[in-house]
C-alpha cells in the first residue's frame, strides 16, 4: 500500500510539472502582467494522485475488471436478441413523436453517421485497406445533389442513385492508382484525396461557388407535398433510417458474399489470397467503390437535411470522426459501428452542458475508449462454421 | 380591508404558482424568448461571445425596467460554433425551444445555412455581423435583418479609397480562401477591374495557418503591386504584413473589417503602423455607446469585443419591435423593424426593405501609433 | 533568376520547418510503426511554452540572448514531457493491439491537446515575441533570405547530422535500430524495449519544440490550432521521404516546400496544396515506399 501511495505521490508530481506552464502560468505579454493560477495546479495533482490510487486499487483487488473486461456477445443477449432488436425497432419508429425537431435532427445526424461507418467498414475492416479521406466521397454526394439540382433542377430522388454512383467513380478513380499501396502510406493518399476534393470544391468558384457553399437545397420531396419545417425533420429522419436499415441488410449479405469472403482474406493476407486466385485488383477496387457509394448517398441525405453545403463541412476532421466510429465500433462489426455513431455524435451534443470542457472530453473519451476496449466495442467475432450433430450437410 | 388585502394574497400567490418564478417580478405573461445564436466556443468563440454578452447587457437593463409588453425577456443562448451543418442543429433548437426572435448567427456561412430553415418557421432573424451580400440581396428571406453593411459595400469603399484617395494604380488582391475573406475578394476584385485608373496585376488565395508566406509575398512583389486588397481576418493578416515589411517592401496594405481587431495590432506590433483597413464607422461619441461600453466594463471587467455595438443595436432593435408591434407575430414584427427606428449605439437604426439597415455604413481606418484612427 | 532564388528559399525555409517537425514522425513511426497524429500539438506545446517562459523572462529583466536560450530549453523539455507522458498513456497500453487502435489513440489525443492549451491558454491568436534578432550584416540580402530563416535552415541543418549521428554511432543509437528491426529480437537481446520507445518520442518531441520556438518566432504568433496543418504536412513530408528515414524526412520536407512556393510563384496559391498533395500521389506511385524508403519483401 505504501509503495502505491508513493507511486500516486509521484505521478501527482509529475502531471504537476507537466501541466506548470501552459496551465499555471497566464502571461500577457504586452501589458507584462503575470497570472500565476496556483489552484488549477493543485487541482491536477490532486487529481492524478486519486486517479492514481484508484487504478491502483482495482488492479489489486479486482484484477478481472481490468483484464477480463465483460464480453459483450457472451452475456446472453442472444436468447433476448429478438425481443431486444424488437424494442429498438418500436422505439426508432417512434421516435419522432416522442422528441422535439431538435432532437430528431441531432439522432438523424447521428444515424447518417452510422451509414458512413458502415460504408468505411466496407474499405477498412473487411477488406483492411486504411482510408483516411472518407469524406471526399461524402462531399461528391452531397455536390452532385447541390449542383445537379441548382443547375438542372434535379430532384432528391433522382440524385440519390447519382450521387451513389458518381461517388463510387470517384472510388475507383482514387482505386486505381493506390493499388500498389499499403497500409500508412495508402492512408496518407487517400488523405491527400481528401484534401484535394475538398481543395477543389473551395477554389474552383464558377464550379462550386466556392467556400461560400451552395444554399436552399430542397428537401427530400414526398411525391411533390411541400412539407412544413417539422414534418420534413421527420420525414427525412424515417428516409435516413430506411437508408440506414438497407444498408445493415445490404453489409450483412455482401460480408457472405464471395467477394466478402475475398476482401476478409485479401485483409489478412494479400499475398496468400492472391495465391489462391483472388483478383486482387478487382477486390480492391469492388471494396473502395462499394464503401465510397454509401458515402454518396450520405452526401446527397446531408445535402438535402442541411439545405447548405460548404466545403468547411468536408475536412479531414470528419473523415477521422467517421474512422473513429469504426474503430471504436469495432472493425468489421455491424452492431458496433452503430453503436459507436450513436455515442460519437450524441455525445458532443448531449455534452454542451460541460460547453467549453466537451471537445476535451470528447478526446478524453476516444483515448480511454481505445485504452480500454482495444477491440472496439464489439470485437470482431469470427464467423465458425459448427457441424451438425448429425450432418443433414447444410447449414 | 383586512379581507381585501387576503383576497390579495390568494391572488398573487395563485399566479406565483402558475407562472412559476417569473411571477416574482410582475409579469402580464410568459416571457418573450430571445434566442442568441453564434460561436461561443471554439476557436471562433471571440467573435460570438461579445455579442451575448450585449444581449445580456441590454436584456438584464429592460427586464429591469419592466421588460417589453410587461413580459420579461429570456435569452436561449445557442452556441454554432461558426459552423453550418451544427448552425442548422442550432436553428431547429431554437425553434423547437420556440424563440420569439433571434439574434445572430455571427458567421456568414453558419447564418445562409440557418436562415432557410428560421424562414421556413416564419421567425425574425437580425444579425450583428454576418456580412454575405446575397443574405438580403437575393430577396429569399425576408425574416433576415442585419446591423452590419454588406461586404460588397465594404469592397467598394475599400477600392475607392485605394484608387481615389490614395491614388493607386497596381493593385494586388489577395484572400484566405475562407467564405468571408473570399467574397468580399471577389467583389474587390470586381470593382478594381471596372474603376478608372486602377489595374488589377494579382488575384489569389492563401492557405490559412500555413507556416509561412513568404512564396506569396514574392508574388507580390514581383506583380509590382502598390497596393494589396486583403479579404480575410487578422491572423492571416499579420503575417502577411509581417513578411512584406520584413522584406523591405512598402506596399500599402488595406484590408477589411476582420482586420480591424485590436488583436491585430497586438499581433502585428511595429508591422502594423500604416495598414488601412475598413471598419463600422465611428460611435465612440454617442452617449449610448459609451453607456454600453461602461456597462460591459462593469460586468465583465474588460473591453468589449468584436461586434459588441453591432449586437448590442441588433438586440434594441429586436425588442423595439416587439414593442412597438405589440406581439411576436412575424408579419407585425417584420413591419415594426423596417418602419419604426430605434436609437442605438449606432445612431438611429431602421431597415430597408431587404433587411439592411439604413446609415450603418462604413469608414477607413489607419493603424497610427499602435491604435486605429478613423481617416478623415 | 532573382524571383527564382527568392521562391527557391522561401520553399528552403519552408521545407526546413516541415522538416524539423517531419524528422519526429519519421522517428516514432519507425521504431513502432504509429501515425503519431499528435505530434503537431507536441509541437504547438512547445511553441506555447517558449512563449510564456520567455515573457516570463523578460518580465524579469533576463537580457535577450538568455531569453532565447532558456524559453528553447524549457520548450524542449516540456515538450519532451508531454511526448513521453502523451506515450506512456495513449500508446503503450495498445502495443499489441490492432494496428488501427493507437491511430485512433493518437486522433483523440491530439483533439484533447488542441482543447487544453485552448481552454488554459486562450483561444485567440496571440503574439510571440522575436526570439531571433535581426542581423543587421544580413540588410542587404533582406529581400530573398531573412535571418530567421537563415536559423532555421543552419538548425534544421545540425539538427539533422546530429540526429543522423546518433542513430550511426552511439548505443542508444544501435538500440533504436535494433528495435525498428525487430522489437521481439531487441527484447531478447537485452535491450529494454519501452525505454528506447520512451527515449524516441522525448527526442522526437524536443526536436518538434525547436521547430515551434523557431516557426513562432518566424512567423510572429501562434494559437492553439497551429499544430494541425503543420502536422500534416510534416507528415505527408515523412511519407515522401519514405517515412521511418531520416534524410529521407529531410529530402521529402523539402522537396514539399519548393513544390509549394514554386507552385505559388509560377501558377497559383489557390492550389498550392493541391499540388503538394498530387506530388505526394505521383511519388507513391512510382516509388509506393517513398524516395528514400526500404521496401520490404513481402513473404506470407
Amino acid at each position: 500500500m505504501l509503495a502505491e501511495l508513493k507511486k500516486a505521490i509521484g505521478v501527482a508530481a509529475w502531471f504537476m510539472f507537466l501541466t506548470l506552464p501552459i496551465l499555471a502560468v497566464k502571461v500577457n505579454a504586452i501589458e507584462q502582467t503575470v497570472a500565476w493560477r496556483w489552484t488549477n495546479l493543485a487541482l491536477v495533482g490532486g487529481a492524478a494522485f486519486l486517479l492514481t490510487l484508484v487504478g491502483a486499487f482495482f488492479v489489486r483487488y479486482r484484477p478481472q475488471l481490468t483484464t477480463h473486461w465483460p464480453d459483450l456477445s457472451g452475456l446472453g443477449l442472444a436468447r433476448f436478441k429478438g425481443w431486444l432488436l424488437a424494442l429498438i425497432a418500436l422505439f426508432a419508429a417512434v421516435f419522432p413523436a416522442l422528441f422535439s425537431s431538435y432532437q430528431i435532427n441531432i439522432m438523424t445526424s447521428a444515424l447518417m453517421y452510422a451509414v458512413l461507418g458502415l460504408g468505411l467498414n466496407i474499405v477498412v475492416g473487411l477488406a483492411g485497406l486504411l482510408d483516411l479521406g472518407y469524406v471526399a466521397f461524402y462531399a461528391v454526394g452531397a455536390y452532385s445533389y447541390a449542383l445537379l439540382n441548382y443547375h438542372f433542377g434535379l430532384g432528391f430522388w433522382g440524385c440519390l442513385p447519382i450521387g451513389g454512383v458518381l461517388a463510387a467513380l470517384f472510388g475507383i478513380v482514387l482505386g486505381f492508382p493506390v493499388l500498389r499501396l499499403r497500409g500508412d502510406y495508402l492512408a496518407i493518399v487517400t488523405l491527400g484525396f481528401g484534401e484535394i476534393i475538398r481543395l477543389v470544391l473551395e477554389n474552383w468558384n464558377a464550379f462550386s461557388f466556392g467556400p461560400s457553399g451552395i444554399a436552399n437545397i430542397p428537401r427530400p420531396g414526398l411525391f411533390g407535398l411541400a412539407l412544413p419545417v417539422d414534418e420534413a425533420i421527420c420525414y427525412t429522419y424515417y428516409l435516413v433510417l430506411l437508408l440506414g436499415l438497407l444498408t445493415i441488410f445490404v453489409v450483412n449479405r455482401l460480408r457472405d458474399s464471395r467477394i466478402g469472403r475475398a476482401w476478409i482474406a485479401l485483409r489478412e493476407d494479400e499475398i496468400a489470397c492472391q495465391a489462391m486466385g483472388i483478383d486482387k485488383t478487382r477486390t480492391k477496387l469492388t471494396a473502395f467503390a462499394l464503401g465510397a457509394s454509401w458515402a454518396g448517398l450520405v452526401g446527397v441525405m446531408f445535402a438535402a437535411k442541411t439545405t447548405f453545403i460548404n466545403p468547411a463541412s468536408f475536412t479531414f476532421q470528419e473523415s477521422a470522426i467517421i474512422l473513429a466510429i469504426v474503430v471504436l465500433g469495432g472493425m468489421g462489426s455491424t452492431v458496433g459501428v452503430v453503436i459507436a455513431a450513436l455515442i460519437f455524435i450524441l455525445l458532443p451534443e448531449y455534452l454542451r452542458a460541460f460547453a467549453d470542457y466537451r471537445m476535451l472530453l470528447f478526446g478524453a473519451i476516444m483515448v480511454g475508449g481505445m485504452v480500454f476496449r482495444p477491440q472496439g466495442i464489439i470485437g470482431n467475432v469470427r464467423r465458425s462454421y459448427k457441424f451438425p450433430e448429425q450432418g443433414t450437410g447444410h447449414d | 380591508m383586512a379581507r381585501n388585502y387576503r383576497f390579495l394574497r390568494v391572488v398573487v400567490l395563485l399566479t406565483a404558482i402558475f407562472c412559476g418564478g417569473a411571477a416574482m417580478v410582475e409579469a402580464a405573461g410568459p416571457p418573450i424568448r430571445l434566442g442568441v445564436a453564434g460561436a461561443h466556443s471554439g476557436d471562433l468563440a471571440s467573435y460570438g461571445l461579445p455579442s451575448l454578452n450585449a444581449a445580456r447587457l441590454v436584456v438584464k437593463d429592460i427586464n429591469a425596467k419592466g421588460g417589453v409588453m410587461g413580459r420579461q425577456i429570456e435569452i436561449l443562448a445557442e452556441d454554432d460554433v461558426c459552423k453550418p451543418e451544427i448552425a442548422t442543429n442550432t436553428a431547429t433548437k431554437l425553434i423547437s425551444e420556440k424563440a420569439d426572435i433571434v439574434m445572430g448567427h455571427i458567421c456568414s456561412g453558419a447564418t445562409k445555412a440557418a436562415i432557410g430553415i428560421y424562414n421556413d418557421a416564419r421567425m425574425i432573424v437580425i444579425s450583428p455581423s454576418a456580412t454575405n451580400p446575397e443574405l438580403t440581396q437575393s430577396g429569399k428571406y425576408p425574416n433576415f435583418f442585419r446591423t452590419i453593411a454588406a461586404d460588397d459595400a465594404q469592397a467598394m469603399q475599400e477600392v475607392d479609397f485605394a484608387v481615389k484617395v490614395l491614388k493607386l494604380k497596381k493593385l494586388a488582391v489577395i484572400h484566405d480562401k475562407g467564405d468571408y475573406g473570399k467574397g468580399l475578394a471577389e467583389f474587390a476584385k470586381a470593382f478594381v477591374e471596372k474603376s478608372e485608373g486602377a489595374e488589377l496585376v494579382l488575384y489569389e488565395g492563401v492557405t490559412p495557418g500555413a507556416v509561412d508566406y513568404s512564396a506569396i509575398v514574392q508574388k507580390i512583389k514581383r506583380s509590382g503591386a502598390e497596393g494589396v486588397i486583403f479579404g480575410g481576418y487578422h491572423p492571416e493578416a499579420s503575417k502577411i504584413v509581417s513578411q512584406m515589411r520584413k522584406k523591405g517592401m512598402k506596399t500599402v496594405f488595406i484590408s477589411d473589417d476582420g482586420v480591424k481587431d485590436e488583436t491585430f495590432i497586438k499581433v502585428a506590433g511595429q508591422y502594423a503602423e500604416g495598414v488601412y483597413a475598413s471598419g463600422p464607422k465611428d460611435t465612440s461619441k454617442n452617449p449610448l455607446t459609451k453607456a454600453a461600453i461602461e456597462a460591459h466594463k462593469k460586468e465583465y471587467g474588460s473591453e468589449p469585443g468584436a461586434f459588441f455595438l453591432n449586437a448590442y443595436a441588433a438586440t434594441l432593435a429586436a425588442l423595439n419591435a416587439i414593442d412597438k408591434a405589440g406581439s411576436t407575430d412575424f408579419d407585425q414584427m417584420a413591419k415594426a423593424l423596417r418602419r419604426e427606428s430605434v436609437d442605438t449605439p449606432l445612431g438611429m437604426v431602421c431597415f430597408d426593405e431587404r433587411g439592411d439597415a439604413i446609415g450603418v455604413g462604413f469608414a477607413m481606418y489607419v493603424v497610427k501609433d499602435g491604435v486605429y484612427q478613423e481617416v478623415l | 533568376m532573382e524571383y527564382f532564388l527568392e521562391l527557391f528559399f522561401s520553399g528552403l525555409t519552408r521545407g526546413s520547418i516541415y522538416a524539423l517537425i517531419a524528422l519526429g514522425y519519421t522517428m516514432v513511426y519507425g521504431i513502432i510503426g504509429l501515425i503519431n497524429f499528435a505530434h503537431g500539438e507536441i509541437y504547438m506545446i512547445g511553441a506555447f511554452t517558449a512563449l510564456i517562459a520567455a515573457s516570463l523572462l523578460t518580465i524579469w529583466g533576463v537580457n535577450q540572448i538568455a531569453v532565447l536560450v532558456l524559453s528553447g530549453l524549457a520548450a524542449m523539455v516540456w515538450a519532451a514531457a508531454y511526448g513521453f507522458t502523451v506515450e506512456k498513456i495513449a500508446y503503450r497500453p495498445l502495443r499489441h493491439a490492432p494496428r488501427l487502435s493507437p491511430l485512433i489513440s493518437a486522433i483523440g489525443m491530439s483533439i484533447f491537446l488542441q482543447n487544453y492549451v485552448l481552454l488554459s491558454q486562450t483561444p485567440d491568436f496571440v503574439p510571440f515575441p522575436a526570439l531571433i534578432p535581426d542581423f543587421p550584416w544580413l540588410e542587404p540580402y533582406r529581400s530573398i533570405i531573412g535571418s530567421s530563416d537563415l536559423i532555421i535552415l543552419v538548425s534544421t541543418a545540425v539538427v539533422m547530422v546530429l540526429l543522423t549521428m546518433l542513430i550511426k554511432y552511439t548505443r542508444i543509437g544501435k538500440a533504436m535500430r535494433a528495435t525498428a528491426q525487430d522489437k521481439q529480437m531487441a527484447l531478447l537481446l537485452g535491450i529494454d524495449v519501452n525505454r528506447v520507445v520512451s527515449l524516441t518520442f522525448v527526442l522526437g518531441s524536443a526536436l518538434a519544440a525547436i521547430g515551434g520556438v523557431l516557426i513562432a518566432s518566424h512567423i510572429g504568433q501562434i494559437n492553439f490550432a497551429i499544430g494541425f496543418l503543420a502536422g500534416i504536412k510534416a507528415f505527408t513530408a515523412a511519407v515522401l521521404g519514405g517515412i521511418g528515414s531520416v534524410p529521407g524526412a529531410v529530402l521529402g520536407s523539402l522537396l514539399l516546400g519548393w513544390t509549394e512556393s514554386f507552385a505559388t510563384g509560377y501558377i497559383s496559391s489557390d492550389y498550392e496544396d493541391v499540388f503538394a498533395f498530387a506530388l505526394l500521389v505521383l511519388v507513391l506511385i512510382f516509388r509506393p515506399a517513398g524516395l528514400l524508403g526500404r521496401r520490404h519483401n513481402q513473404k506470407v
